[in-house]
């Protein structure tokens, strides 16, 4: 090692607090990209790789019943490179176990396993045979659940009738790779599963024969989609056709590739803000030092260093600060990344998903970082090389001091001297008082973005689950029924309260945009689904007219007033011109709504419900569920409590999480930022306050002379931050917007507090350590010590 | 003893008087009368003006000086006088405004930064009034620090060894007294084996006693290995063992002055 690298450990070693701090910032940003940007990569690699071998469609399309001699006029179309024509049933299980009925889709697999589309991964067990009538495959994740496995059965209702189902073998399929059950939050794998049954028995139950409700299509690449949607939506219109829809709208795929794009801006926003800080605290400290090595620069220079490695020494300082963040953020990021993708295990059903940390984002890694590094400190390694040899041997001219701005005004007399020091040197040097208070601001700011998703969901979960959501059950019916089913529920045991609802899967337009929906009709005033504003408050479906979500308005560009085409993809599939009469703020999807009796007269039906929503009393509950077991054309039953349950267990494991991690990476920027002001204070003022304390001040008057400065930059700093976070947050949570889900912003107080509890408990520990280092101040060697 | 009052601010008038056998006995008044002695420095018209803020500071106001090889020169001046600016130019550290300065064979008034800094790397020995130790290094890492950027040194425990410090050798500034650290600036100064030792108020900073000690040590590096050096002081009782004494006032070259017998150190009082 060479003299001149002894003395850099030497100087790493003297600043090794401020160094630890400004690594375990740069440590937290990096951590986050890796974590993010690994767990973004393995996510994206496995869906390629996984949509690629099992040959997931790229076009799907439901309808009612279509013959299969359909399927020749559809490989006929431009684009199509293959299709396959499949049974696909919505049913109810009765699971022992679970009080209520839960869902299923049953799908039909041709008996060729290899041949056609979206071919399933066997998991254990074994693939059907053709003669398996009663045998199926279940979804992984439905199979885990209930720890079930080939040689347990589970009771369905199929077309009326209950069957007993014998389970031969657990599998995946990349179109569940993503479970969700239409309409639910997040995937409760309990209550919905996937059951793969061979065609014929399919046929055979639900009177299929020869006909097909589901398709899938793979076309050549470069094809156009829209095109082939509106052709395949020609063919299969007279077969009940509910409008084809691409991968992209897939719902699984959806989840999938929005989860894909949030890493994305998790990996990039985020490590902005934690670089950002560290860039700054190693500007701080390195100019530091460069200050106060101008004349060892300047010997370096007359032993005949060059610039170069002058330059390059200081560099290497921030390089090797840089380097520990580096290293340490590659290792915690690799391990949240591995802890990510774990957790995504629970919510993906992949074969193998596996983390991958390449070492090309492990070397991106370290370039941002030793860019981050290299714009903080720069500016002053420019200085210590251009730093004239002759002049740096002359001590420095006493620093310029005038009176403040708040003394210019008349204001003298209320300060004493000392304070007139804290002021006087925080004004004559603006750009570095502004900085530090940035630093405190964005560390108060980082806290607050650290809680805003949490926030947001809580409160989402609020507004949908309290204020929106007022039933205890939602029934959904195989088919539309007429409103005597209303009777009918209400006579039920338990029942208190019923309300109908319809939804017409239909295609909204305006303009060239459009988007393929389903329309929801609700009763007037109804109070067990409430509608809502943008500003919260309780709004009524229109007679007559159309109630869009926001979401939807701004996706077709439509606005109160416009008239939008509604072309309806059931019934009799009339197409309808509707005014837009408002717009709803909903955090979930992109529904329409209508009123229910004006929806009915637009599809020229009777009155017709697709379901209920029920409030019931819970003490009758179970004989209640018992009873819908029971009921055939029951297709499904969810119930909120239990949706509520598993949405805050869920987000208990995960967003908790994650939060705590931010709040912890948080705090390290706030102790960073703080910790470093000070002990750039105490380093550029030890000089002046031992002279003060030779000249006779107690410690308690020279301390309040520093940490009065600190203080006052702190406190100028705290609601700067809170104005940063409050719209750092806004622009976070904005980009939480997708069609499927949207976070309202919305940050609790206590989320400010906190952020300003932990701020200034960072500020009085760095405080505290200053302190201590006041009290040892050896005031005759300070004073020997040529500054 | 000869005292001579140059006209034209000329040491080189001074350097043709000296009657010292190694150094040019030549009674021609031309300025370039170096046919005797071998000139190290030859500087000529040198001037320098500082910009401080809104005033212009003349350091320099025109020195012709020519140093020659082996030789002991005092630069004798009060603070402000001008001295420590040409010795930094001197020594490569610092440029004239005008005027030209030749190193041997080469004008270093034509050199770029990174010539100057292979001049300095090369041949220059540099003693400062404060040390400028890396406080973050020991004595012997201090001297590595030269010698393992120069072509042909001395082992850091060598050069140490000449100052009387090889007891000191893992010794940090902070735990050495300014004599000693002072000796271990001139054990890196000559560590290099430079051609010329540039001392600037090398006893500046300390009591008398420890300053003996250190122009000793200065002085028996001149002698033993011939290194031409320059002192710069403000104390005129340091002159007495210079071979020559030019003394510097208000960035003039006031005065030469040339002793016949030196003094040793020891016998220096101020």
């Amino acid at each position: 090692m060479t003299s001149l690298d002894r003395k850099l450990w030497r100087d790493l070693w003297n600043i090794r607090g401020q160094a630890i701090a400004i690594a375990a910032v740069m440590a937290c940003g990096i951590a986050i990209f890796v974590m993010a940007m690994s767990a973004m990569e393995s996510l994206q690699l496995t869906q390629a790789s996984y949509y690629d071998r099992y040959r997931f469609a790229d076009l799907f399309a439901m309808l009612k019943r279509a013959p299969l001699s359909l399927i020749h006029r559809i490989e006929e179309l431009p684009g199509v490179l293959a299709a396959q024509t499949r049974i696909s049933k919505d049913v109810t299980l009765d699971i022992p176990e679970l009080r209520e009925p839960a869902s299923a889709r049953l799908l039909s697999l041709p008996e060729d396993t290899r041949g056609g589309l979206n071919w399933i991964h066997l998991r254990a067990g074994r693939f059907l045979e053709p003669r398996d009538v009663d045998n199926v495959l279940v979804s992984e994740a439905f199979a885990k659940a209930w720890s079930m496995g080939p040689g347990d059965s589970c009771k369905v209702i199929m077309n009326g009738r209950l069957r007993r189902l014998h389970i031969v073998g657990v599998a995946l399929s990349p179109e569940y790779v993503y479970q969700i059950r239409p309409g639910d939050l997040i995937p409760d794998p309990s209550r919905f599963a996937i059951f793969w049954m061979n065609r014929k028995a399919l046929e055979a139950a639900f009177d299929m024969e020869g006909a097909f409700n589901d398709l899938s299509l793979q076309l050549m690449p470069d094809t156009n989609v829209q095109e082939t949607i509106r052709r395949v939506d020609d063919l299969i219109k007279t077969f009940g056709g509910f409008g084809s829809y691409a991968r992209r709208d897939q719902l699984s795929n959806r989840f999938l590739s929005d989860e894909i794009e949030n890493l994305r801006h998790v990996g990039v926003m985020i490590p902005s803000v934690f670089l950002l800080v560290a860039a700054f605290l190693l500007n701080l400290v390195v100019s530091r030092i460069i200050g106060t090595q101008r004349e060892q620069i300047a010997a370096l220079k007359a032993l005949g260093y060059s610039k170069l490695s002058i330059g390059w020494h200081y560099l290497k300082l921030a390089f090797l600060i840089v380097g520990f963040g580096w290293g340490a953020g590659v290792l915690a990021g690799g391990y949240m990344g591995h802890g990510m993708t774990v957790m995504y295990t629970q919510f993906f059903s992949f074969p193998i998903l596996q983390y991958h940390l390449t070492p090309r984002l492990v070397l991106t890694a370290a370039g941002i970082a030793l860019l981050a590094g290299f714009f903080g400190t720069a500016g002053s390694v420019r200085r210590a090389v251009v730093l004239p040899p002759a002049e740096a041997m002359r001590p420095e001219p006493p620093a310029e001091f005038g009176p403040t701005i708040l003394e210019r005004l008349g204001l003298a007399r209320f300060f004493s001297n000392t304070t007139r020091m804290v002021l006087r040197h925080m004004e004559r040097t603006p750009v570095k008082s502004a900085m530090s208070i940035l630093g405190i601001a964005l560390a108060v700011g980082v806290l607050i973005l650290g809680r805003c998703t949490a926030d947001g969901i809580f409160y989402m979960i609020d507004v949908v689950f309290t204020l929106q959501r007022c039933e205890h059950l939602t029934l959904t019916f195989v088919e539309p029924r007429g409103r005597n089913v209303l009777q009918e529920i209400e006579h039920l045991p338990g029942v208190m309260s019923v309300e109908p609802f319809r939804s017409v899967p239909a295609r909204l337009r305006f303009e060239h945009r459009w988007r393929r929906t389903a329309i929801v009709g609700l009763q007037e005033h109804a109070m067990q689904y409430q509608l809502v504003d943008d500003k919260i408050r309780r709004i009524d479906v229109p007679k007559g007219g159309l109630l869009l979500s926001e979401k939807l308005a701004q996706l077709i560009g439509a606005r109160p007033g416009d008239t939008v085409t509604v072309e309806v993809l059931e019934g009799s599939r009339p197409t309808r011109q509707i005014v837009v009469s408002g717009l709803a703020k909903e955090f979930l999807g992109t529904t329409p709504y209508m009123e229910i009796s004006s929806l009915n007269s637009m599809m020229r039906e009777g009155s017709l419900v697709s379901g209920v929503y029920v409030r019931c009393d819970s003490k009758l509950s179970d004989e209640l569920y018992k009873t819908l077991k029971k009921m055939p054309f029951v297709a499904g039953v969810s119930i909120k409590e239990a949706a509520l349950h598993n949405f805050r267990k869920t987000l208990a494991d995960t967003l908790l999480f994650m939060v705590m991690f931010q709040t912890i990476f948080s705090m390290v920027i706030a102790f960073g930022v703080v910790y470093n002001a000070a002990r750039l204070a105490v380093s550029e003022r030890s000089r002046e306050l031992a002279s003060l304390r030779v000249l006779g001040f107690t410690r308690t008057e020279i301390s309040a002379i520093l940490l009065g400065e600190l203080a006052i930059l702190t406190f100028i700093g705290i609601p700067v931050g809170l104005v940063l976070g409050h719209f750092g947050s806004y622009g976070a949570i904005s980009t939480f917007d997708t069609e499927l889900f949207r976070l309202p912003f919305h940050l609790n107080p206590s989320t400010y507090g906190l952020a300003v509890v932990i701020v200034l408990i960072a500020a009085i520990i760095s405080g505290l350590i200053v302190r201590r280092k006041l009290d040892h101040l050896d005031l005759i060697a300070v004073l020997k010590t040529k500054e | 003893m000869k005292t001579a009052l140059v006209r034209n601010n000329s040491a080189v008038v001074g350097a043709a008087m000296n009657t010292k056998s190694s150094l040019p006995a030549s009674s021609d008044e031309s300025p370039v009368s170096l046919d005797a002695g071998v000139g190290v420095f030859e500087a000529r018209q040198l001037t320098k003006t500082y910009h401080m803020g809104e005033v212009d500071v003349s350091a320099l106001r025109g020195i012709d000086l020519d140093l020659f090889e082996g030789e002991f020169s005092v630069l004798l001046g009060p603070s402000g006088s001008g001295k420590s600016t040409l010795l930094n130019i001197l020594g490569g550290l610092d440029i004239p405004s005008s005027g030209t300065i030749r190193f041997q064979d080469k004008y270093l008034t034509d050199y770029t930064d990174d010539q100057l800094t292979q001049y300095r790397r090369q041949h220059v020995g540099f003693v400062f009034q404060f040390y400028n130790l890396i406080p973050s290094l020991t004595a012997s890492e201090n001297v590595a620090l030269v010698t393992e950027i120069s072509t042909n040194p001395m082992k850091p425990r060598e050069a140490l060894e000449m100052v009387g410090l090889s007891h000191r050798l893992d010794h940090f500034p902070s735990q050495m007294s300014g004599g000693e650290q002072q000796r271990v600036a001139i054990a890196r100064a000559i560590a290099k084996r430079p051609d010329v030792l540039l001392c600037d108020e090398p006893t500046g900073a300390l009591d008398f006693e420890t300053g003996v000690l250190v122009l000793e040590v200065i002085e028996r590096i001149n002698q033993e290995l011939g290194t031409t050096t320059a002192v710069i002081t403000h104390n005129a009782g340091i002159s007495a063992m210079a071979d020559r004494v030019i003394s510097i006032a208000d960035g003039r070259i006031a005065h030469l002055h040339v002793n016949e017998t030196k003094s040793r150190p020891r016998d220096l009082s101020w």
